[in-house]
């Protein structure tokens, strides 16, 4: 009787409500058993985590203004004043026939100098006299894709017939487009990197903790305790110890960020330089560091607990 | 039903601890392990709860066989064996009547039996009025007495008892074997390893003697047969 109710809890392997309950309580009481290791563990996590957020926030900034640049390349193809009707049907069917292109606009010479006119202001008023006798080109903008293929695909624009001039700010965007690429790749290494050292320093932490507690998981498994049974509410423990790590860094980037948000926004007046609203990204931020701290809680408690589970 | 056969011990540092034990204890007994220090006697009973796992032989305890026990079902052998240590091994930082609660919620007993049945066995160690304590609040004695009632508090068929009263005073001592002999009334199987001469004369049972790995000696209502 005895072994068959062993072994029906050995098939049954879900874990009873009750006990799930149990865990939770367990882990929430040694947040407050262990004192000044709980401090010790969250003051690691804060550290962490406040870095994380001031380069997160600068990091999506910074991906705004690529993206920004990125979309605001354009190629501008300028068709021969002498071409005519079919040519320039011609000259649209072969862009259309580039696979790279994400998008191809006409704009006809009479609506070129309109807004030609239109950015001009009052002073565009004098360019009325050229209604008549329009010197604009006729123009095709493509976009690309990937901006990265502006380069290839003007070039072979520019080889069309009919075609008078293909111009798309050249070394500029070319040097930018390599830095937005670059300033990406270096941002995630850079927040990997901080999260993988907040790892480090809060597992370690929590094995003090869990070492000093050494000696009671030996007891718990000599009572008949399974290694998950014990595993539970160290990862509980460490999942509050993250969340509550987190906070403070979630106020102070929010606060620094709704602040910076508000009193740079109007003295920043590039075109191309925008700061993202606070509304959206604060509450992604706020998201994104309480994911990390309760990650990095869970991964640095569990990971510390393994190893004194074979007993 | 404990049956060891030809069970042996073997260190990795090469140390023989048993060599080819035979032995067989009934449902019911109170069996007495004696011998000098390091002859076996906690190897032995160690064997029983898979603290120590043996390197020849076949143990079997109500018909599972240890050695071919995984890892993980080890959890489940213990549950249904209550184990006493010298060193008491209760967790610090628990209350008394929280050390023997864990025992039931690994086994996810419901809380109204939890409490019920906790609320029993400090009743039958006689403990009650500390059950709000934590350990370092208690005596040797009543620590001893929490971590015989929660050995207990699973109904187990068998308790394993190692030294229980080797760190205790000898009037404390003679408490402890009272309960001891209380549980064994009630058809549990106690076996015990011991150095108290005067406990094994004076309340007779059934004595095992150990000496360099081997029974040598295996009497019914015997003597302990050493110097104290």
């Amino acid at each position: 009787m005895v072994e068959l109710y062993a072994m029906s809890i050995e098939v049954n392997t879900v874990m009873k409500l009750r006990t799930v309950g149990r865990h939770i309580r367990e882990g929430g009481k040694n947040i407050y058993r262990n004192g000044w290791m709980t401090v010790a563990s969250i003051g690691a996590v804060t550290t962490t985590l406040l870095l994380v957020g001031i380069f997160v926030a600068l990091m999506l900034n910074l991906n705004q203004m690529a993206n920004n640049v990125e979309e605001d390349v354009e190629i501008r193809v300028l068709v021969d004043l002498t071409a005519q009707e079919e040519d320039i049907q011609k000259i649209e069917a072969k862009i259309r026939d580039i696979t790279e292109i994400s998008s191809l606009q006409f704009s006809s010479k009479e609506k070129e100098l309109e807004s030609l006119m239109e950015t001009m202001g009052e002073d565009g008023d004098q360019w009325e006299l050229f209604e008549q006798d329009n010197p604009l080109n006729d123009v095709f903008v493509v976009k690309t894709e990937d901006p990265i293929d502006t380069f290839d695909v003007a070039d072979e624009i520019a080889t069309f017939d009919n075609v008078d001039e293909v111009t798309y700010g050249q070394q500029v965007v070319e040097k930018l487009l390599k830095f937005t690429k670059y300033a990406r790749y270096i941002g995630i290494g850079l927040i990997a990197g901080l999260v993988f050292t907040a790892i480090f320093l809060i597992s370690n932490t929590i094995k003090l903790t869990i070492t000093a507690r050494s000696k009671e998981i030996g007891i718990m498994k000599l009572v008949g305790a399974t290694n998950s049974f014990i595993r539970w509410p160290f990862f509980i423990e460490g999942m509050l110890l993250g969340i509550l790590g987190s906070l403070i860094p979630i106020g102070v980037t929010l606060g620094a960020y709704y602040y910076v948000y508000n009193n740079l926004r109007e003295k920043i007046n590039f075109s191309f330089v925008e700061i993202i609203p606070f509304d959206p990204l604060a509450w992604q931020l706020a998201l994104i560091l309480l994911a990390i701290g309760a990650f990095i809680g869970v991964w640095g408690s569990v990971m510390s607990v393994r190893k004194f589970l074979k007993v | 039903m404990i049956e060891m056969k030809d069970v042996s011990k073997t260190y990795p540092n090469g140390v023989s601890a048993l060599n080819e034990v035979n032995l067989s204890i009934e449902q019911g007994e109170f069996v007495y392990v004696v011998g000098p220090s390091g002859a076996g006697k906690s190897t032995l009973v160690g064997m029983m709860y898979r603290e120590e796992k043996a390197t020849g032989g076949s143990i079997s305890i109500n018909g599972v066989y240890l050695n071919k026990m995984k890892e993980r079902k080890i959890p489940h052998l213990r549950r249904d064996i209550g184990v006493v240590y010298q060193d008491f091994k209760l967790l610090p930082r628990l209350t008394v009547y929280e050390n023997i609660a864990f025992a039931l919620e690994v086994i996810e007993e419901t809380p109204k039996n939890i409490r019920r049945r906790v609320m029993e066995v400090l009743d039958l160690v006689n403990l009650k009025h500390k059950a709000r304590h934590i350990p370092d609040e208690l005596s040797g004695g009543e620590q001893q007495r929490v971590s015989i009632a929660r050995a207990i508090v699973n109904h187990p068929k068998t308790v394993i008892a190692d030294e229980p009263t080797g760190n205790l005073d000898p009037e404390t001592s003679w408490e402890i074997m009272r309960i001891f002999e209380e549980i064994n009334a009630r058809g549990t199987t106690v076996i015990m390893a011991t150095h108290s001469k005067d406990i094994v004369n004076t309340m007779k049972k059934r004595v095992i003697a150990v000496e360099n790995g081997r029974i040598v000696r295996d009497e019914h209502r015997g003597e302990y047969g050493y110097e104290a």
